[in-house]
């Protein structure tokens, strides 16, 4: 642990305490309010915690009670989050861009009284469900922009309700502390809903003991503590974001950013400079898109410049980041050159200059893409870990990294495979419950007290998983050979033209798919070649686009024949869907995985025409708009027989073109 | 929508103006009030005079007769810079932007008529303009933050898709804090998205910042949302001024809009 951390804290209000007591004048949150970033000391954002419990303890918030938080990174909801612990309630935070709907359900579930959310647009979505929830009493709001026209008595402005605690504080000042005392590390600290890839969200229980080990085991790891800088703007309501920004950040003592918007969230980490990151694979792709796309437009010097380094960066970069033998004068002293010219300049643009350490997970990264960043120079690591195990499984040691694996498991967690291929884990760090489920929670553990992770893996000879599928996804073709529908669908998606695909395979004699083409890359390949398109599902059916998407399934199908045990996989035919995949349509979750199953059956038309062997097929689909309103596509979607390859190991695959 | 009281403070009024440039009439003795705090559209086909009427109010056109009294002074001929002082800020139906300049650059211009500093202070970044820069900078930041483009603050206005050039004219015009805001068809050319968007904006103006609201538009569904009082003109002459609800029923206005052989 890092030497000012206090080890006898066991619970984060505890932590925070210390942290104001031994540095109470260093910066512990940023925010960029009204172009400026601003600041708060951690006795700052102590003072405001406790003035924040008060009030809410004034309010009749209760111990063992759950707070609901929904909003975008602000320190005012994290501040939310360390008072509801400070009473002993447990925070819930919610995705904030989910429709009321959606959050219905959790807030009925979790039985919430309470709510602190950021601003109008939250407050508008739990007035419009709360006839539905006779539970919720309360709902405290940030932004006061926008808030003149409500007078339900049940509204409560954040400030005042600080002004209450303050008001509390003064008439007895021993309160915060006293409430403090009552915690404990077996307390639960905090409820986590899973993404909902299968059934309905369940709350995830866990307690202050299962995040510190965590957090501390993570800090520890890449030696991080006072000094580092984080941007915190991943959704709160995901463990992740949960993990780095909140638990990590007080038990290491560093600093956390908040972006000033969503949409400026480049900008702002440009100006902060993180020195330890976290983001998941599609956030590291658009950022190297958006880098290629304005490359291209550069003028032909910089652009021969900038491919010439990135050759050599590609040829020893990943070797100097991980100090390996064998790199030889002329390439440490191009690199050297190179470093000066584009890297520098480029990670300078990513605000990625003071990367020490960046993380990405959630899903399989593309090998292209994570060699780019290590050869750049960041020290991008994959790690491994669910909800239930506070995102802390398996972590890639800083110089062993490989591309395909996510490393060795933590300090102080045990991992085992079962029989069929399941990763098994146990760990301090572990989830205490779901929420009123002792049903579900007496299925994930097995009797050794192992969480079943449900994904399906093994390990490498260094000792390093390899996750290859959910392990319940992992299916089986007609002829019995493995289908790992993830496995295909990751390699399809690691073309940047493909954003988001979906495998069909289980007891069918063929594999085939269907494919989002990414609209930003294709849209931009079709500018160049003059090809005009009306929009994603006009360019989705045109024909260049699909000989484009035929180009990368083909190289997957050779790529699949290098490994007999994923050779019966090849895609047989793919179509382009006329819309894209969305989370508003259910067809994705918050965290943009694939619902298979509900794709399968929203779309079974498509499948059939595509097991049947036919050129096109009409569908109509419903499609909810941001703004609830919904209406219909319709398309004639084409469908595209690809080569596929003979699985001969050993020698190179061969052609072997099938009837259309 | 705000339900204030048709029966507030009048800040502007315009009356008897008749104007005409050589022999075509643009306004014929056209009369109505402005409350303060209100929303208050101009409607009426294309060549109505509704962009002329704004241009008297803010002092660009000089009509032959009438007069506009505004706060209470009453005054034949005006110009631009001294109705910008007095408090009437506009936008303009075909965006009038500084191109080559920043978002915030474009936006921190509204503030010009509030700089006390001379030319040569303001060269040198000395003395009063330092702090006048500062308090200026965040007046401005507010708008920035009102009106929700912080991400394209330092981004060219050249750059920017149509939709948001006009929330940065809008910002700019709020940036001069008016009393009277004129917006000559704010909602041109938008998409539903877009439409809604400025809808909202121009309905949060009016609620926290209080500014009192002419607005000329085409679309009707929007004049009918978010406006409080309708004037209709046609060929230069007001047919009608009353509620949406009036406006929408007058047979004049009907007439004017369809052709008579509805």
């Amino acid at each position: 642990m890092h030497a000012a951390a206090p080890p006898q804290a066991d619970t984060f209000p505890k932590l925070l305490l210390e942290h104001a007591r031994l540095r109470g004048e260093a910066t512990a949150m940023r925010e960029k309010n009204l172009g400026i970033w601003q600041a708060w000391s951690w006795r700052a954002v102590a003072e405001n915690v406790r003035d924040l419990a008060g009030g809410l303890s004034a309010l009749g918030l209760r111990r063992g009670e759950n707070l609901a938080i929904i909003g975008d990174n602000r320190p005012q909801l994290y501040w939310a989050m360390g008072a509801a612990q400070a009473l002993g309630a447990i925070p819930v935070p919610l995705y904030q861009d989910a429709v009321a709907d959606e959050m219905a359900y959790i807030l009925d579930n979790a039985d919430v009284r309470f709510a602190v959310v950021e601003d109008q647009e939250q407050v508008d979505k739990l007035l419009e469900i709360k006839q539905r929830l006779p539970k919720l009493e309360t709902i405290i709001y940030e932004e006061p922009r926008g808030m003149r026209n409500y007078a339900q008595p049940f509204l409560h402005r954040y400030a005042e309700v600080q002004r209450r605690g303050r008001k509390l504080h003064e008439d007895d000042p021993a309160f915060p502390q006293r409430e403090v005392d009552q915690g404990a590390g077996p307390d639960v600290a905090i409820m986590l809903y899973t993404s909902g890839t299968t059934g309905k969200p369940k709350g995830v229980c866990h307690t202050h003991a299962a995040l510190i080990t965590a957090a501390r085991g993570g800090c520890e790891f890449d030696r991080l503590g006072p000094g580092d800088e984080v941007l915190s703007y991943l959704p709160m309501a995901w463990v992740g974001d949960n993990l780095f920004s909140y638990a990590q950040a007080l038990a290491g003592g560093f600093t956390i950013n908040c972006p000033e918007s969503g949409d400026t969230v480049m900008t702002d980490m440009r100006e902060i400079g993180p020195t330890y990151y976290f983001a998941p694979p599609r956030v590291y792709e658009n950022l190297l898109t958006q880098v290629m796309i304005r490359m291209e437009d550069a003028s032909r010097v910089k652009r021969a410049l900038f491919h010439y380094f990135l050759g050599v960066a590609r040829r020893c970069g990943a070797e100097i980041l991980d100090r390996a033998p064998g790199v030889s004068v002329v390439d440490r002293l191009l690199y050297g050159l190179g470093r000066l010219l584009v890297y520098g300049p480029l990670r300078n643009v990513l605000g990625m200059s003071r990367i020490r350490v960046a993380y990405t997970a959630g899903a399989a990264i593309g090998p292209d893409l994570f060699r780019f960043y290590r050869a750049i120079g960041v020290n991008l690591k994959q790690l491994y870990g669910s909800t239930e195990t506070c995102a802390y499984v398996c972590l890639q040691p800083d110089g062993k990294i490989k591309l395909d694996s996510v490393g060795p498991p933590a300090p102080g967690v045990e991992v085992q495979l079962a029989a069929d291929g399941e990763v098994l884990v146990r760990s301090h760090a572990m989830l205490k419950e779901y929420y009123k489920r002792p049903d579900a929670t007496a299925e994930v553990f097995d009797e050794n007290g192992f969480f079943r992770t449900g994904d399906a893996g093994f390990f490498d000879p260094d000792g390093h998983l390899k996750i290859i599928d959910r392990a319940k996804d992992v299916g089986r073709l007609a002829n019995g050979a493995l289908f790992a529908p993830n496995y295909i669908e990751n390699k399809l998606k690691f073309f940047p033209q493909i954003k988001e695909a979906v495998a069909f395979g289980h007891d069918r004699d063929q594999v085939c798919a269907f494919v989002n083409i990414d609209l930003g890359a294709v849209g931009n390949w079709a500018e160049r070649r003059g090809l005009a398109y009306a929009g994603y599902t006009d360019l989705a059916g045109k024909r260049e686009v699909y000989d484009l998407i035929q180009e990368c399934v083909e190289k997957v199908n050779a790529e699949l024949t290098a490994d007999p045990m994923v050779a019966d996989s090849q895609v047989h035919r793919f179509l382009v869907l006329h819309k894209e995949l969305d989370p508003d349509d259910d067809e994705l979750t918050r965290t943009r995985k694939v619902r298979r199953g509900f794709i399968a059956e929203k779309y079974a038309p498509l499948v059939e025409a595509l097991y049947a062997g036919k050129r096109s097929c009409h569908i109509e689909t419903e499609v909810k708009f941001e703004d609830g309103r919904r209406g219909k596509i319709a398309a004639d979607v084409q469908i595209r027989q690809v080569q596929t390859f003979a699985a001969a190991p050993g020698t190179p695959a061969v052609a072997q073109r099938k009837a259309a | 929508m705000s339900a204030q009281p048709p029966d507030g403070e009048v800040l502007l009024a315009v009356d008897n103006i008749s104007l005409s440039f050589g022999g075509v009439k643009a306004l014929a003795d056209v009369s109505f009030d402005v409350r303060r705090g209100e929303i208050r559209a101009i409607i009426g086909p294309n060549g109505a005079g509704k962009s002329s009427m704004l241009n008297v109010i803010n002092g660009v056109y000089h009509p032959q007769q009438g007069t506009v009294r505004f706060r209470g002074e009453t005054r034949r001929r005006v110009d631009p810079h001294r109705a910008a002082a007095n408090g009437i800020a506009r936008t303009f139906q075909n965006i009038a932007l500084f191109k080559g300049m920043s978002v915030l650059d474009n936006i921190m211009t509204g503030r010009n008529l509030k700089m006390r500093a001379t030319l040569f202070e303001q060269a040198i970044y000395v003395g009063r303009n330092r702090r006048e820069e500062l308090v200026h900078r965040e007046k401005v930041e507010q708008i920035i933050d009102f009106l929700q483009i912080e991400h394209i603050r330092k981004t060219p206005v050249g750059r920017l898709p149509y939709g948001l050039q006009k929330r940065v004219e809008l910002a700019r015009a709020l940036a001069a804090e008016p009393a009277l805001l004129l917006l000559d068809e704010p909602m041109a050319g938008m998409n539903v998205e877009e439409k809604q968007d400025m809808c909202r904006f121009v309905l949060d103006v009016n609620e926290e910042f209080g500014t009192t609201i002419v607005l000329i538009e085409h679309d009707m569904g929007v004049v009918m949302d978010i406006s409080e009082r309708v004037v209709v003109l046609d060929y230069g002459r007001k047919i009608a001024d009353g509620s949406p609800q009036e406006v929408r029923a007058n047979p004049a206005v009907i007439d004017a809009y369809l052709g008579v052989a509805h």
